[in-house]
């Protein structure tokens, strides 16, 4: 076991060696430098570019956040969202550009350490544990405070059984939270589409994090539960304080929700304002028209 | 189906039920304590309890790696065959070491060994993973032939187990080898049981269901998937002692083959993944599936069914009934034993 987690950290250890050696960008690393000592700017990215293969699913990149917004990143399928939150969280890593999380600078996130750094996120394919209760998903959502190890969970012992209580406590917290009782002993995999969403969510928020990465939410819901969970994230910044980032493609979702929007088209950011602001830009009207989920916004995951 | 009783923990207290379990508890030590060491004869201890005892606590130890944590093991007959050459030199080259310890340090050694053959699972997954353990099964069955020291170099390799004895008491007879593989398989299970309805049991079904959101939420899927290993490994290790010591009586490499870890992993996908009731339900189907198949065709075709018969009819009818469960009824008897168990309650009530 010592060699195992011996080789798990030095692991760790090599990525984040290979993160400092990564590709030097004066520039935007002295602009990252700025943007990360300001103790308002929960993250900052700054030229992150991606390509697989021949498709650049990102290229240069910039983007802040601000603590307690929710900032939206909008766009058409295929525009490179799901990238950025991936690269954000570690499972990607950029070919170029750096990635500020609270004064912390990468150009590979350790995806390992994600949660102790603060950040929580949800996916936008399901990613529960489809053997566990709804409560016991939840529950996993903080496992990155543990320290009691499994002789003292097979034990009983007390460290083991406080982590267990408070754990527990802050579950009921979030099941309470987002109205998850009635199904909070159900196995997760059982649930319908728009709670299994919601549960996800849980699992993010119970981790109490600095910041929450949430990849179109929204995405495959009726109108009703759309709503009902626009309501959640705006709840979850208002009360628990949580900075936001919200990918969504349809435009609509996000103006009422958002503070700041910004568009990705191919790979690029077209635009970046106020909701107003970026309704108005020409350049989002031309990608949205040309786009054939622009008149409805609606998508099947 | 074996999944949700993990979460009956966390509901309110429910009477009846505590109740219901607590008589069921007394029932089984009656039945292991008292019932079987006085009346079973020692046809059904020697040629069903034991091999029963020795692969439900293998079936259990997989089943923690293959069925709650995902990894897919082919090397369960060379962590047996570790624990069972461990216990032997253990006792052989330490002189009155205690039985208990003996099998712990057995257990130590098939979960080290364990560990190492767990480092592909970081990088392999399924079936290639299931590739790589295989190396296992022909590293172990090479070094145990190969280096004579193992066998304390007698000529033939098959060496006979040591006396069995606890405080003094001994446990040679078929009563005390059986009394002795209960309560290791109990023990062993119940620790098992808190195991899984842990943080830690839920890190492995965490990191089987799906290892990125897993990696993502701060598991430490490298150090849960070795620890895995290294359980999964120290249990089939100790149903190796006791397979090797009170059932065979004899320890030699032969009796720990490919064709085992095969029948482990078939205990668990006919039981049902991710059950500990499971791993002992498939455990006696196994074992009684035979007996069962020599009486029927010694009655339908008399002199006919020799024992390649036997054989081949036995290989016939598993594959057959595995290929049924993986289409049917992938979570195995256990989820059976639930659905019947729900329709006879309905009926009564
Ligand atoms: N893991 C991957 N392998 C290959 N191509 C990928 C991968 N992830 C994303 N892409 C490609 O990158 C582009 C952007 O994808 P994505 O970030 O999922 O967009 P969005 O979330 O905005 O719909 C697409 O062309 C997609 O095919
Ligand atoms: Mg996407």
């Amino acid at each position: 076991m010592i060699g195992a987690s011996l080789g798990a950290a030095a692991y760790e250890r090599a990525s984040e060696i290979s993160a400092i050696l990564a590709v030097a960008n004066p520039v935007g690393d002295r602009r990252l430098a700025r943007l990360s000592s300001r103790p308002d700017v929960v993250l900052a990215l700054s030229g992150i570019g991606i390509s697989f293969g021949g498709v650049k699913a990102l290229s240069d990149v910039d983007l802040e956040v601000e603590v307690g917004e929710i900032r939206a990143v909008i766009g058409p399928n295929g525009a490179g969202k799901s990238s950025l939150i991936n690269i954000i969280s570690g499972l990607y890593h950029a070919d170029r550009g750096r990635i500020a999380i609270g004064g912390q600078s990468f150009s590979r996130v350790p995806a390992s350490r994600l949660a102790r750094l603060g950040v929580a996120r949800t996916f936008q394919n399901l990613a529960l544990f489809g053997g566990l209760s709804v409560r016991n998903n939840i529950a996993c959502g903080r496992v990155h405070t543990r320290r009691a190890s499994f002789v003292e969970h097979i034990a009983g012992l007390p460290r083991a059984r406080s982590e267990d209580a408070g754990i527990a406590e802050k579950t009921d917290q979030i099941v309470a939270f987002l109205h998850l009782e009635s199904v909070a002993d159900r196995l997760v995999a059982t649930l319908p589409y728009g709670l299994q969403k919601r549960v996800e969510l849980a699992r993010a928020l119970v981790a109490e994090p600095k910041l929450l990465l949430l990849d179109e939410p929204m995405a495959g819901m009726t109108a009703t539960e759309k709503a009902e969970m626009a309501g959640f994230v705006r709840a979850a910044r208002d009360r628990h304080g949580v900075t936001i980032i919200l990918i969504e493609h349809d435009i609509g979702v996000v103006m009422g929700l958002s503070d700041r929007v910004a568009v990705l088209d191919y790979g690029r950011k077209i635009a970046d304002g106020t909701p107003a602001e970026v309704r108005a830009d020409p350049a989002v009207i031309r990608a949205y028209i040309g786009t054939a989920e622009g008149e409805n916004g609606e998508d099947i995951r | 189906m074996a999944v949700q009783a993990l979460d009956a923990a966390r509901l309110p207290v429910d009477w009846a039920k505590l109740v219901q379990k607590l008589a069921l508890a007394t029932a089984l030590f009656v039945v292991a304590y008292g019932v079987v060491p006085a009346y079973a004869s020692g046809y059904l201890v020697e040629a069903i309890l034991l091999p029963f005892l020795a692969l439900s606590l293998a079936a259990v130890g997989l089943n923690l790696l293959t069925g709650y944590c995902g990894q897919l093991s082919l090397g369960s007959s060379a962590f047996m065959a570790v624990g069972a050459f461990g216990a032997y030199n253990f006792n052989l080259r330490v002189e009155g070491l205690p039985l208990a310890v003996t099998m712990i340090l057995a257990g130590i050694s098939a979960a080290g060994f364990g560990v190492v053959f767990g480092l592909p699972s970081l990088r392999l997954r399924g079936f290639y993973l299931a590739v790589s353990t295989l190396a296992a099964q022909f590293f172990v069955q090479w070094a145990l032939t190969k280096f004579g020291w193992f066998s304390n170099d007698n000529p033939s390799g098959v060496i006979s187990a040591p006396h069995l004895a606890v405080a003094g008491l001994s446990l040679d007879s078929a009563t005390g080898r059986y009394l002795l593989s209960v309560t290791t398989v109990m023990v062993l299970t119940a620790l098992v049981w808190r195991l899984v309805n842990s943080a830690t049991g839920r890190n492995f079904i965490a990191v089987r269901d799906n290892e990125t959101a897993a990696r993502v939420i701060g598991v430490p899927v490298l150090r849960t998937k070795l620890l895995a290993f290294a359980i999964s490994s120290f249990i089939i290790g100790i149903a190796g002692v006791l397979w090797a010591f009170t059932y065979l009586r004899t320890v030699e490499p032969a009796g720990f083959n490919l064709d085992r870890s095969f029948q482990i992993l078939f205990i668990i996908l006919i039981g049902g993944l991710a059950s500990i009731r499971g791993a002992f339900l498939g455990a006696a189907f196994i074992v009684v599936l035979p007996l069962f198949l020599s009486r029927l065709g010694a009655f339908l075709f008399g002199g006919l069914f020799d024992s390649g018969v036997l054989d081949m009819s036995q290989r016939i009818v598993l594959g057959a009934l595995i290929i049924i469960f993986l289409i049917a009824e992938p979570s195995g008897l256990s989820a059976l034993f639930d659905r019947l168990k729900r329709r006879i309650g309905s009926r009564s009530s």
